[in-house]
């Protein structure tokens, strides 16, 4: 059974009900880390407030399931939710900051979710505290444990942020850019120590961010999200090797390259849409160099192009064999 | 070619308060000791973590901020020398494009009237012929004249930036500084507004400071590239050398910790230890404590910006001995 099962998921916002999420569908197994890859105004952050119930006042759930080891939670309502907050979830911030008590050292801030959620002993929250600290790689874990948030480094805050998943035993882990504010040597010790995590403790993970690169490092499998819909979803691989959807290409032949010659960038024109001026067709259309008058009429559904590949585009790309290219 | 802009001995010295554990209460040398010239026409490319000093040494450059120490030529003229009024004249033909494109562009002011200002400010034109001016900047940055009598909220975050730059252009200047120009552009705009920079180099003959922690987008634009650590450049050079064949352990660093550009290339360095913040070594190299190559000197001693064979600089005595095994394959 998925860990999380999300299907066609529409979530409004306002009093003028637009849809900041629409259609959306999803899965995440046991274990696997699905990358959520999206432009602002994609909706990505949203998704992952919806996920937690943690969605802000004016947004509200309009439609759609999201079943949690096969519990409909939107059904079960707020306790149901809480439960599993407390137990199966645990989220992570692009600015640990917020997410820190600034007044409370950070070791009595993980030994409070030890002695809550695990019902530990003060001094056994904080041997283990200690010893989460240890496991995420923060140095001097033992005096770090008597460090405010401020005292500590962004890469810093974001491994505290890290131990106290861990001390949850979330099995589902939600990123939402957790490494987009760090310095890039941070980020790569930040990703590595997550892998290795996620190696160690099978724990599940939803890796929501705006960098290509940090799909790479991270995914198993990718959903693109485009102004509120799933544009594509697929294995990694298929992603960057075989992207159907034209705005996933694109979006894969924008980014400069760290090696090889230096071409003119492919740009996509214009900017993703407001939410209050989505085109009623295929939200990508108007920006879509193969857009055609078929595209306006309405937005394409994502249905299956190959087994695990769906795509919700008209005339997506056909696969293209790379076997035999070089 | 050229040289445009000319930097010697740059220093920047702020005051710090202290803490628990980063120890301090001492002055931070921002900025120390840095040497750079800027060749006309060219992209020279700054690179560094937080803390590297590369946004300050931007405003160094323009004498935004005015620095400790140093001395900084534009078109020959040292500029920390200048009258006010000299300064005021050299600062038309350079200038500065920011990160954030809502912050820097004042919301109660219309397009012409925010194209406009440094044009009054200098003294320049008719109101109709700062409107025609105007008109004709935007242009440069492809936006259309209509734009003229709307609001910066009236636009998406990369016309804004476009408006930035037009701003900047107003003067017809021959450098500009572009501070972390694309960082806060999603990647379909951020690839608009880099190609934008380009033609501009190309028809109007600018020269650009191109300040960015984003290594692909920094080698990209750039025909050299510094790279920054705590203060100091610790290695110059050709970007498609540097990025082939990076000199300095923490370029070699930096670089193996870009993310993959493909699954199949994922995790394939381990991450360095330490970050920005970890302790220093006092006297020597400031990259000493976090380098997996340090030897005793490099602790006591600072080294300085020495050239290779192939014309580039490094601040590092085994790069220069030619005593670093090789960098691993993909940096």
């Amino acid at each position: 059974m998925a860990t999380l099962e999300i299907d066609a998921l529409e979530v409004r916002i306002g009093a003028a009900g637009l849809k900041v999420l629409e259609d959306v569908t999803l899965r995440v197994e046991p274990g696997e880390v699905l990358g959520i890859v999206g432009e602002s105004g994609s909706g990505k952050s949203m998704l992952a407030l919806a996920i937690m119930e943690l969605l802000p006042g004016v947004a509200r759930y309009a439609g759609g399931t999201l079943r949690w080891d096969g519990e409909d939670m939107i059904a079960a309502g707020p306790d149901a939710w809480r439960k599993r907050r407390g137990r199966d979830l645990a989220m992570i911030f692009q600015e640990p900051m917020t997410a820190l008590n600034p007044v409370h050292r950070v070791g009595r801030q993980v030994e409070e979710v030890l002695v809550r959620r695990r019902g530990m002993s003060r001094d056994a929250a904080r041997r283990e505290a200690q010893a989460l600290f240890q496991r995420v790689e923060i140095p001097r874990a033992a005096a770090m444990l008597d460090a405010y948030p401020h005292e500590m480094s962004g890469g810093m805050r974001q491994r505290v942020m890290i131990a106290m998943a861990l001390a949850t035993h979330a099995r589902l882990l939600i990123a939402d850019e957790p490494t987009t504010a760090l310095d890039v040597t941070v980020q790569s010790q930040i990703l590595g120590l997550l892998r290795d995590l996620r190696r160690d403790t099978g724990m599940s993970m939803l890796f929501i961010t705006h960098d290509l690169g940090v799909i790479a490092e991270m995914a198993d499998r990718v959903a693109v999200l485009y102004a509120g819909r799933v544009a594509e979803t697929a294995p990694v691989r298929e992603i960057f090797d075989s992207a159907r959807h034209p705005y996933t290409r694109a979006l894969l032949s924008a980014i400069p390259k760290t090696s090889g010659p230096r071409e003119r960038l492919a740009s996509i024109p214009g900017s993703v849409p407001a939410l209050d001026a989505f085109p009623t067709g295929c939200r990508f259309a108007p920006r879509c160099a193969m857009r055609r008058d078929a595209c306006d009429a309405r937005a394409p559904r994502l249905r299956d192009a190959t087994a695990g590949h769906a795509v919700a585009c008209i005339e997506p790309f056909g696969y293209v064999s790379d076997e035999d290219g070089p | 070619m050229s040289r445009l802009v000319e930097i010697e001995g740059l220093t920047k010295i702020f005051e710090r308060r202290g803490s628990l554990f980063f120890g301090g209460g001492r002055a931070t040398r921002a900025v120390d000791g840095v040497d750079l010239t800027i060749a006309k026409g060219e992209t020279l490319g700054l690179v560094g973590e937080s803390g590297s000093g590369k946004s300050t040494t931007g405003r160094l450059v323009l004498r935004l901020i005015e620095p400790t120490a140093g001395t900084i030529r534009f078109e020959g003229e040292d500029i920390g020398r200048m009258s006010r009024a000299a300064l005021r004249a050299a600062r038309q033909r350079m200038q500065i494009v920011f990160q954030d494109p809502y912050g820097s562009l004042n919301p109660r002011m219309t397009v012409a009237d925010i194209l406009a200002e440094a044009l009054t400010i200098h003294g320049e034109g008719s109101p109709a012929e700062r409107k025609r001016r105007a008109a004709e900047t935007l242009d440069l940055v492809r936006l259309p004249a209509s734009a003229l009598d709307r609001y910066p909220h009236e636009f998406s975050g990369g016309q804004r930036q476009r408006i930035g730059i037009a701003r900047a252009l107003m003067l017809r200047p021959s450098f500009i500084v572009c501070d972390e120009v694309v960082s806060a552009l999603d990647v379909s705009v951020q690839a608009q507004i880099i190609n934008l920079l380009q033609d501009l180099q190309r028809e109007l003959g600018l020269t650009y400071l191109f300040i960015s922690h984003n290594l692909a987008v920094v080698r990209h634009v750039s025909t050299r590239i510094a790279v920054m650590y705590f203060g100091r450049i610790v290695e110059i050079g050709a970007a498609d050398a540097l990025f082939a064949a990076p000199a300095h352990p923490y370029t070699r660093d930096l670089l193996a910790a870009l993310p993959a550009e493909h699954p199949d290339m994922r995790g394939a360095h381990r991450p360095p230890p330490g970050d920005s913040f970890a302790p220093r070594t006092e006297g020597g190299c400031r990259f000493a404590a976090r380098c997996r190559y340090a030897e005793p000197r490099c602790g006591a001693i600072e080294p300085k910006l020495e050239t290779l064979p192939d014309g580039r600089e490094v601040a590092c005595f085994r790069a220069i001995d030619n005593s670093l095994p090789a960098a691993g394959e993909r940096a």
